[in-house]
């Protein structure tokens, strides 16, 4: 008699892992699967940065709480992910800037987050590494981040402590519909539970079509950077008004350089190679906003799979149509928000009523619509 | 600009791969990082020093140089290469600024670096690389301090002694990981190539003269110092490598020449995920090739050490080979003129086989070197990572190096694992008990060597920038 999970959980990463912890507290005998080891994908390369002033307006209340959950991993994780809590500043540089900036941080403020508009030279005290030619400059105090790297070593020791059944390196080739539950196929031969949660990131597309389910996820590959171990340059986040720069100095001296420019690469090859324009731009960039940067060395750089639905907001909910099968991902942000969001899913699929509304996909399915009719 | 091929690297392999090429009518241009070419064996005396010539290397490498210069290949020297993207296209850092070049193929040739294995006191100031005292010899003149203890495996270590000893230096004791019986086995096979076993013999004959003791089936144990190496203490080995039992021995030294062989510096092949495989004799992870150097990415050809450490006479014709084979597959050179042209080259690759594998075989790693790490030991010096916590990845979970470098930082540093990688990987997969190549290799990730950013930057105003549009809000 083959053994039935509560749970199969496909997709190892911030979403899936929150979830399975999350379920496996709430009583239910759940087993997680990803093709690699947890957090290796976009969860375990991105920036790590977990700030207001990057997040989408509509998920700014979950990324207030989801901010406080990392803030306080040691306690509901139980390990740490080396989160820092610091200032952030939001820079701008040109007239246009700070008109972008004045009305996003005034639509992120009216959402909850704490950001107040300041001159330059009151961020020049909070940030005494930042250019003298910043005009205005978006502060919050809810900001900080972590080290993502160590996502998948924090999640796994909590996942095996929860009674997670744990397999890494497992990749599922298929879901079958029926007999009261889901048989997963894999290499390692099948895997039953009664019901299901799909949290595979930008996969969640072909996973979803697995159910007959057609979600298109659009597949952003950012490119990031890390310099060698300097002395410090800066003790905050600093962004700038167009979204386009986050950079934040570790405590072992290196400095993370993101911001979401492109690199190329898919869904299928991953992230394939970098676009060098695009770095040295990126780079330009960070070194106008931090000037001592400049006399730091580039270490080392890399892409990360971003997913995105057409409305760029979450797709965390029931799979419309096949009874006890969830779908978590696609979060802007993901990193900051994704472990509130999974949190609430967890909610859901342990039968209560979660705090703040999910982001059913609903909205989503229209398989008659042709290309291009979205605005 | 575009050419035919770039070639990556101007040492034997990627110097002889470019005038191949450019003889057979493409347009080619090199990069190497160094001033001139030669790569780290055929080096020449860096501008403005003056280091003793005569050797076969420094001849070698003047004939090299010579011929670069006489052809029409682009030569960019001094460039430091931080971008190698496909169809390909290189950015590299020079004199001038960033540069860049593209061609629809591109030649590898980008060598090999020293293994580590790590012992107490091995990042001491006044530890030094075996390779790295042979740059010191050739290219600056230079004499490490003495005494010098000059130790590890392979025949670097008696050409760096007697290159010591010749300098006027004082090399306290060579401390060999093979036996002398290992060398005397090694002998047919090494007789395959008369002048540099000659050369060999020269050298053991200048350190007998110089009445060196020599210590076979030792290892060094550990150094010791406080703010440098002051003492190098070394042990008896077994014959896999490991710790033995017996009397320790202690030297007073001034500077330690430590080198356990190569490693291919297999990089740009797995930048483009290229089809690799491990062969502990060839030195580690090398690219998947054809007989002329082809790797599983169209276009994308790689030689020299850096597929395997074979030496300077294998990597002059496997560079040959691979010039004339992206001639060929570019219609420049037909199916004849291939032939009669690449047929010395495999020729000469054939006689110099059994040499090769001799001189690798004293230079791969020996599992039993590592296991003989102490726990404490740092084993990713850029990172201060040790065997134990290494071990104690494993526990918690990895079951490859990559997932290794997120729990530990290890390999994360500025050499991108190029140092601590080998050992790394080899106690990963003996702490978890699997064959080494189930615990895979690190990514390679651009810039594959540290850039200063001011370089990358130039000069460029705030309106110059390209920024993308923003996010939605």
């Amino acid at each position: 008699m083959t053994h039935v999970h509560d749970l199969a959980v496909v997709g190892g990463g911030v979403h899936g892992a929150t979830a399975a912890l999350f379920c496996a507290r709430g009583g239910m005998d759940v087993a997680l699967l990803d093709r690699g080891p947890l957090c290796r994908e976009a969860s375990g390369v991105n920036a790590g940065t977990l700030t207001m002033q990057m997040t989408r307006v509509a998920l700014i209340p979950y990324a207030m709480k989801a901010h406080a959950m990392w803030a306080s991993a040691p306690q509901w994780l139980g390990h740490d992910v080396g989160v820092v809590v610091c200032d952030g500043l939001s820079l701008a540089f040109t007239e246009q800037e700070a008109e972008i900036l004045t009305f996003r941080a005034g639509k992120r403020r009216e959402a909850g987050a704490p950001i107040s508009i300041i001159d330059g030279k009151a961020a020049k005290r909070i940030e005494p590494g930042i250019s003298d030619e910043v005009l205005i400059a978006g502060h919050c105090e809810v900001d900080g981040y972590a080290n993502a790297y160590l996502t998948g070593l924090a999640y796994r020791n909590a996942l095996l402590g929860a009674g997670v059944s744990l397999h890494e390196n497992r990749r599922v080739d298929g879901v079958d519909v029926g007999d009261g539950g889901f048989t997963l196929s894999t290499p390692q031969g099948p895997l039953r539970a009664r019901r299901l949660l799909l949290a595979g990131g930008v996969w969640i597309e072909p996973m979803l079509a697995w159910l007959g389910v057609s979600l298109p996820i659009k597949t952003l590959v950012n490119q990031l950077a890390v310099t060698e171990r300097v002395a410090p340059v800066m003790r905050t986040v600093v962004g700038i008004a167009s979204g386009l720069l986050s950079l934040k100095q570790y405590a072992h001296g290196t400095v993370v350089i993101g911001g979401g420019w492109q690199a190329l690469g898919d869904r299928e090859r991953g992230g394939v190679e970098l676009v060098p324009e695009r770095l040295v731009g990126n780079m330009r960039l960070a070194c106008h906003a931090i000037p001592a940067l400049a006399g730091a060395r580039l270490a080392r750089a890399w892409a990360g799979l971003e997913a995105e639905t057409r409305d760029a907001l979450p797709a965390a909910g029931p799979v419309p149509g096949v009874p006890d099968a969830y779908v978590c991902g696609s979060v802007h942000s993901g990193y900051t928000s994704g472990p509130y969001i999974a949190r609430l899913l967890a909610d859901r699929i342990l039968g209560s009523e979660p705090e703040m509304p999910l982001f059913p996909i609903d909205r989503l399915l229209r398989p008659e619509a042709p290309e291009g009719t979205d605005a | 600009m575009n050419f035919d091929l770039i070639v990556l690297g101007g040492g034997p392999a990627g110097g002889n791969a470019a005038l191949a090429a450019a003889e057979a009518g493409l347009s080619v241009v090199l990069f190497d990082e160094q001033p001139t070419a030669g790569g780290q064996v055929w080096r020449a005396p860096w501008p403005g020093f003056d280091a003793p010539g005569g050797s076969p290397e420094r001849r070698d490498g003047d004939a090299l140089r010579a011929a670069l210069a006489a052809s029409n290949v682009d030569l960019r020297f001094g460039r430091r290469v931080w971008s190698v993207g496909g169809n390909f296209r290189v950015d590299a850092v020079g004199p001038d600024g960033n540069e860049s070049a593209e061609a629809p193929r591109l030649i590898a040739a980008t060598g090999a670096h020293e293994r580590v294995v790590p012992f107490p006191g091995w990042t001491l100031p006044g530890v030094i690389g075996l390779a790295a005292a042979t740059v010191l010899l050739k290219s600056h003149g230079v004499v490490p301090g003495s005494p010098v203890v000059v130790a590890g495996c392979g025949p670097l270590l008696a050409g760096v002694a007697a290159g010591i000893v010749k300098a006027g230096g004082t090399v306290a004791a060579v401390v060999d990981l093979a036996g002398a019986t290992d060398w005397i086995a090694a002998v047919p096979r090494l007789l395959s190539r008369p002048a540099t076993f000659a050369q060999g013999v020269g050298w053991a004959l200048k350190i007998a003269g110089a009445r060196v003791p020599i210590h076979f089936r030792h290892a060094v144990r550990r150094v010791e110092g406080e703010d440098g190496a002051e003492a190098v203490v070394i042990g008896p080995v077994d014959a896999g490598g490991g710790n033995a039992a017996g009397p320790e021995i202690r030297y007073a030294i001034s500077t330690l020449v430590v080198g356990h062989g190569l490693v291919p510096g297999a990089e740009i092949p797995r930048l483009f995920r290229a089809d690799m495989r491990f062969d502990r004799r060839l030195g580690g992870h090398v690219p998947v090739l054809d007989a002329e150097g082809r790797t599983s990415v169209p276009g994308l050809y790689a030689t020299g050490d850096g597929v395997g450490i074979r030496g300077a006479v294998a990597a002059t014709d496997g560079g040959l080979l691979a010039g004339l084979a992206a001639a060929h597959d570019m219609k420049r050179l037909d199916a004849a003129a291939f032939a009669e042209r690449a047929a010395p080259a495999r020729r000469r690759l054939a006689g110099v086989a059994g040499f090769s594998d001799a001189m690798a075989a004293m230079m791969a790693l020996r599992p039993a070197q590592a296991s003989s790490v102490p726990p404490e030991t740092v084993v990713c010096r850029c990172e201060d990572v040790t065997r134990r916590e290494i071990e104690e990845a494993a526990d918690s979970g990895a079951t490859e190096v990559n997932q290794l470098k997120h729990f530990t930082r290890c390999g994360m540093g500025p050499c991108q694992g190029r140092m601590c990688g080998d050992v790394a990987a080899e106690l990963l997969a003996q702490k978890l008990g699997v064959p080494r190549e189930a615990v895979g290799q690190w990514t390679a990730r651009p810039p594959l060597r540290p850039v200063p950013l001011a370089d990358l930057l130039g000069r460029f105003d705030y309106s110059d920038i390209p920024i993308p549009k923003p996010a939605p809000l």
